[in-house]
This record gives C-alpha cells, structure tokens and sequence, in this order.
C-alpha cells in the first residue's frame, strides 16, 4: 500500500519541492483550483440532482466563511492552547460593527472594503479586552470565562434594543460593491463566492505565515510550556494577548463578510451553538494543522446543512414509517457529540494531525563554512 | 557579577531562604550545595524571577534585578489600566441621558469607552517615553518575572527536565533565541528582507549552538525523541541561545551515568571558557561540584552555613554536621 502510494507520489515529488519554497503561491494555486473544480463538480449525477449550481456556490461560500473561523480559532486553541469557547462573540462583534455603518438602522452607509479592516481591528481590540483579564486562567478556568463572555456578547445585543433592535436584528445591510464594475446581490452567489475564496487564501497564507515567524514559535512554547517559555524570555503575557488579538480580528473579518453576505445580522445568528461548531471543527481537523481544521470546518458545514436536509428527502421518499417521523436536522448535535466523542477516543489528534514542518537543509558542517 | 543581599523569602510561616548574601565573580563556575530541603531551588528561584523575595535586593553587573522594569510601557496591562476611567464615563454618561438614549448617544458612549484604549495605544505607540513617563508618574508597576531576567542577562536550566517536547531540537533553540530577535508582525506577514536575514542568521546560530553541546544532526529531531542526557544537553543549549552573561543550572548531571556526567562536566567547563558565560549550579553530585567549582556555598536550613574554595569546604566541620548529623562531625 505504502509502496503504490510513494510510485503514485514520485513523479508530483518536484512539484511538491517547489511549492514547500513557494508556499503562498501554492496556496493561491490550490484554492484556486478548488473553487474552480467544486462548482464544476455539482454538474456530474450525484451532485446535481440534489441543488442548482448556484444553491450550491452559495452552500461553498457559506462553508468556506466557517472554515476561515476555524481557522482563526485554530490560532487561539492550536497554536497557543488557549481554550476559547466564546468564540462567536468576536464574529458577532464584526457583524454588527459592519451593520452599524452600512444600512437603513443607523442610516450610515460606508463603504464594504474599509470596514474589512474595521472589523479586523475590532475584533482584536476586544480579543485583548477578553484577553487581558483572563492571562492567569488556564484549561477549563479560563474556558468558563470565555464561555461566559461568549453569551454576554448575544445578550447584551439582544436587549440593548435602542441599539441593536433587539431580537429582530439589523437588516438590510449594504452588499458589498466596485464601483462601477461589480455590484453584489442576493440572487448572483458568484461574487461573493470569489470574495470569499480570495479572503480564504489571503488568511491562509497569513496564518502560515504567522506560524512560522518569531511569534508563532512563542506560541508554540507557550502552548507547550509556559514556565519554560518565560524562563526563554518570552513574554507570556504579550503572546498570549497577540494569539487572543490574531484569532479575534479573523472572526471580526470574517464577521463582516458574513454580515455583508445575508445582509442581516441577529443575535441569534451567533449563540453559543455557533461556536461549539467551530471547536467541533478544530477537534475534528486536528488542532494545529490549519489546512486540517480548514477541510474539517467545510466538510462538517456541507454535511449538516446538505447531506442532512438530503436524507430528510430520501426518508421521505421510501416512506419507511418510523424514520418518517424523525427530522434529522434536530439530530446535528447529537452527531457532533457522537463525533467528538469517537474522535477523542480513537483519534485524538484529529484527522489531519499537525506536524512539524521541518527544515529540509543540508546539515551544517562544521569547519567547513565556505562548502556549502 | 551577580550580588545578593539579604535575600529572604518566606512562605506563610516557613522560612525558606534566610537573609543570604551571596556574591559571584564574573567568569567563576560556582556551585550552591546543601542537603535535601535546605532551600537551594527556592534561593534558585528567587534568582531566576520564579518567586519574589520577601526582602533583600539582587544587582547583575551593577543594575539591580528585582525592580519595576524599564520597558514596562510595553506592557499590555498598562494598556488596559487607563481604559477602566473611560468606561466609567461612558456608563456616567449613558445613566446621565437616561431613557432618552438613542443611537447616537449609544454609538458615542461606546466611542468614549474606547477612547482610554485607543488613546493608550496610540500614545505607546506614537510617543513610549511620554507614555512610560505618564505611567510612572501614577505609581502603575509590576513586579520582574522570568523573562525580565533573560532580558538582563539570566538564563536557567530546570531540575526536571522542561523542553518544548512537541517542537524540533533546532526550533527548541530558537524559542532561546527570542529576545535577541525583532521580527514583529508587519515583518511576519510580509516576510521583509531584515525578517529573511534574522531568521537565517538564527538558524545558523542555532545549528552551531547544536553542535557545541555535541547535538549536530539532530535538528529535525523531537525533543522528545532524544534520549535523557541529549535532553538535558539541549536544554542547556536553549538557554545559552538567549546569550546570557549568568547561566544557572539546577542539577545538571542529576540521573546521568558516570561518563555521561564526565561529558557534562567538560561542557559546563567549555561554555565557561569558550563562551565567557558565568555559571551558577545547584548539585548532588559531590564529585561534580568538588571537580568544576570555583566557589562553592553551602545552605542549611535556609541559611548559609559556609562558603570558600572546594577543599575548604570539604573539611569544613560545619558542613560535614549539616551532611551527616553532629556525632559524624565530632568524629565517633
């Protein structure tokens, strides 16, 4: 099997070569082939029969927008092995940061691609507010008090009615638009579908970045040791506050594009449910590996809201009688538990486990410096 | 180099460390002995940062250790502290318009709590004398952790061995190596010509420090992989990496066979004369200490009992008592 497997390998070993030098530009490379051959691939039998194309795309976006969750959580619980359980807070924050200025409510009305960055910048700024009281928590402490910030962010939206209409939500937001080239719909997924996939590469390829920089090492040495880590001279509490801030500002992002796409926001959008299904994702990827958690996050995201509906129908269809009863959409999270659960126990580091990417140079040699 | 004075720390009612003065000379390998309990880790720890004194001052090179450290203003916490007065004027504010609250009054209070936060960051950023001037000036300090310490010129082994287990030995080094680096985010994200330089000059750092404690081909090994002694030679790697002035070593040769403590003994011996590194241990092993120490000090009880040169301790009535009890010292 290995053998089929290393023959299958051989000849793509260059290709391999050149984009572990070239890593953003694989990245580019291979998303973009992806969101090329997914629409192409609800074309053939299967697929096509159960949604148009274009319910299709907008089921990618949607799942593409959790995937970049996932992996912004991914830095806060897989790189520095922080427990964050309130994660949706922060997207939330970014929905309705991009809600206040841009839509009938306020009556404000800026443009989407500045307030990317807003959003970016207020996620991280409440990411170090969330941060900084919770630098002596660890484990299951400090995954309480996100937990609880994770449900006072919903609530105070849900009653601070004057300001967020409550219950009901922000709607009608902007879409985004180019002026004069390109003005978003809700009818036409395709652009939202490149925006997304373009922002997907682009917080890929920065988490990679991040991860393998001066930073990403002290999170890493956080996450394995801290008393080591200080004694290192790394500042614990600044790395801490920097993944809290990275991971916080991508949900801020990614809450504006998800604003920007349904173009209504509501406090319900983003309960503690939301960021279960992030962290089931993670789990289920494997925490660390951000390309894993990635895959994970999208596949869980199709499975639920496609294959789910999907055997509803099919149940329908052969009218079995007790089957007929069950709605397995109620079931969601009776699966994620029964997943969690088998993946804790047969496979703890998840599908697609880290590893260590490691340094492929010729070992120094010593007293030689000038053969290299 | 390395002055103590009275340094006492107490936990609760137990006195771990009494009122020690302790001195090292720059370039000496000297050694703190003792028996089980006599508050040597402890006396360790207050060195490394681990724990504050109760009393007493510690000076490297002349500045001293235990004290608010200059480049606070980077501190994160100082970030948040001028924050809490603003939220309060928000919500002054909010309970002030009362009812009649609208959006507007909504968006400014929020505006106004954040204004603290912004204001401090800004100021850090723009103008860090100015701020660290303004935070002086209110009396907001912290006491030195470990990493202050690194900072100034300490480094430290731990008794039970602390690697980063799940990274390579080479990224082990580099984890060392952070304070002496300036990669920031901007140079992270955009990979700049001085980030490229930093971190392939590092590695090559790095790869040499591996193949001084006889560690060369193992870069892309786990830490946790390499055999015991390996471990304990790469942690001391590590902590050479942040290029310290004072290496302090907790009980180097502790479970080590006895070539392999030879071998240990040699590199400590090494790191003093090739590097110009201090050194500082804590050990059991008396053939160890007696063979590589300068200046040894013996603690009893929390308490120094006698210090000198390595055959003066040896014969030294007082330390014989504290090893083997009083009718060993009188000789029955």
């Amino acid at each position: 099997m290995s053998r089929i497997s290393t023959a299958l390998s051989a000849p793509f070993a260059p290709v391999r070569a050149y984009f572990r030098k070239h890593r953003s530009f694989g990245i580019f490379v291979g998303v973009a082939l992806l969101s090329i051959a997914l629409p192409l691939l609800t074309r053939v039998p299967p697929f096509d029969g159960i949604q148009s194309t274009n319910a299709w795309v907008n089921a990618f976006t949607t799942a593409a927008i959790y995937a970049m969750l996932a992996m912004g959580l991914n830095v806060v619980i897989g790189f520095a092995g922080l427990l964050d359980l309130g994660y949706a807070a922060f997207f939330a924050l970014g929905g309705y940061t991009y809600a206040f200025v841009a839509s009938p409510f306020t009556g404000v009305h800026l443009p989407f691609w500045p307030m990317l960055l807003a959003g970016g910048v207020v996620g991280a700024i409440f990411g170090v507010l969330l941060g900084a009281p919770t630098l002596r928590l660890r484990g299951d402490y400090l995954a309480i008090v996100t937990l609880g910030f994770g449900e006072i962010v919903p609530i105070t939206l849900m009653n601070a009615d004057k300001f967020t209409d409550g219950v009901n939500g922000i709607g009608g937001i902007d879409k985004p638009s180019i002026p004069g080239i390109l003005q978003f719909t809700l009818t036409n997924p395709w652009p939202m579908y490149g925006l997304v996939i373009a922002l997907f590469a682009l917080i890929m390829i920065m988490i990679y970045r991040l991860q393998d920089s001066r930073i990403g090492r002290t999170w890493d040495a956080i996450r394995e040791d801290e008393l080591a880590a200080e004694s290192s001279g790394v500042n614990i509490v600044i790395a801490k506050l920097q993944a809290f801030a990275v991971g916080a500002s991508i949900a801020g992002i990614v809450g504006v594009v998800n604003a920007a796409k349904i173009t209504i926001v509501t406090p319900d959008q983003f309960r503690f449910a939301v960021s279960i299904s992030v962290l089931a994702a993670v789990v289920l990827g494997g925490m660390g590996n951000t390309i894993g958690v990635a895959t994970g996050a999208f596949v869980i995201y199709l499975f639920q809201s496609i294959l789910l509906k999907q055997l509803n129908t099919l149940v329908e269809n052969f009218n079995i009688p007790v089957l007929n009863q069950i709605d397995f959409l109620e079931f969601q999270y009776v699966l994620y538990g029964i997943v969690l659960v088998l993946m804790m126990l047969k496979r703890p580091q998840g599908i697609f486990p880290a590893r260590r990417r490691m340094r492929e140079f010729a070992p120094l040699k010593i007293g030689k410096r000038g053969a290299k | 180099m390395l002055k103590a004075r009275g340094i006492t720390r107490k936990f609760g009612g137990l006195v771990a460390v009494n009122s020690v003065d302790f001195e090292i000379p720059r370039g000496s390998i000297s050694a703190i002995i003792g028996p089980n309990g006599a508050g040597k880790t402890t006396f360790f720890n207050v060195i490394a940062g681990i724990y504050a004194p109760t009393s007493g001052s510690i000076e490297l090179d002349g500045k001293p250790l235990i004290s608010p450290p200059t480049g606070s203003g980077r501190e994160p916490i100082l970030l948040i502290l001028p924050t809490i007065p603003f939220i309060g004027l928000a919500i002054y504010f909010l309970l002030a318009v009362g009812g009649d609250a609208g959006l507007v009054e909504g968006v400014a209070s929020v505006a106004v709590a954040l204004l603290g936060f912004v204001g401090a960051l800004l100021l850090n950023i723009v103008r860090p004398a100015w701020y660290n001037r303004l935070i002086k000036r209110i009396g907001v300090t912290r006491p030195a952790r470990p990493n202050d310490m690194v900072v100034a010129g300490l480094a430290r082994t731990f008794q039970n061995i602390r690697l980063y287990k799940s990274l390579t030995t080479l990224e082990n080094i580099l984890v060392g190596m952070h304070v002496h680096m300036h990669g920031n985010f901007i140079g992270a994200l955009f990979i700049t010509r001085k980030v490229r330089e930093e971190e392939a000059a590092a590695e090559q750092r790095a790869r040499e420090l591996l193949a001084f404690v006889d560690l060369a081909g193992m870069e892309n090994e786990l830490a946790a992989n390499l055999p015991y002694g390996k471990q304990r030679l790469l942690e001391i790697a590590r902590a050479i990496a942040s290029r310290p002035k004072l290496l302090l070593l907790d009980e180097p040769a502790a479970g080590m066979n006895p070539k392999e403590t030879e071998e240990m003994t040699a590199l400590i011996r090494r790191i003093r004369d090739e590097l110009g590194i201090t050194i500082l241990l804590i050990e059991h092993d008396m053939r160890v200490v007696m063979g590589i120490s300068d200046h040894i000090t013996v603690l009893d009880h929390g308490e120094k009992i006698a210090e000198g040169l390595p055959k003066a301790i040896r014969t030294n009535p007082k330390v014989i008592e504290a090893y083997l009890g009083r009718g060993a010292a009188a000789g029955h």
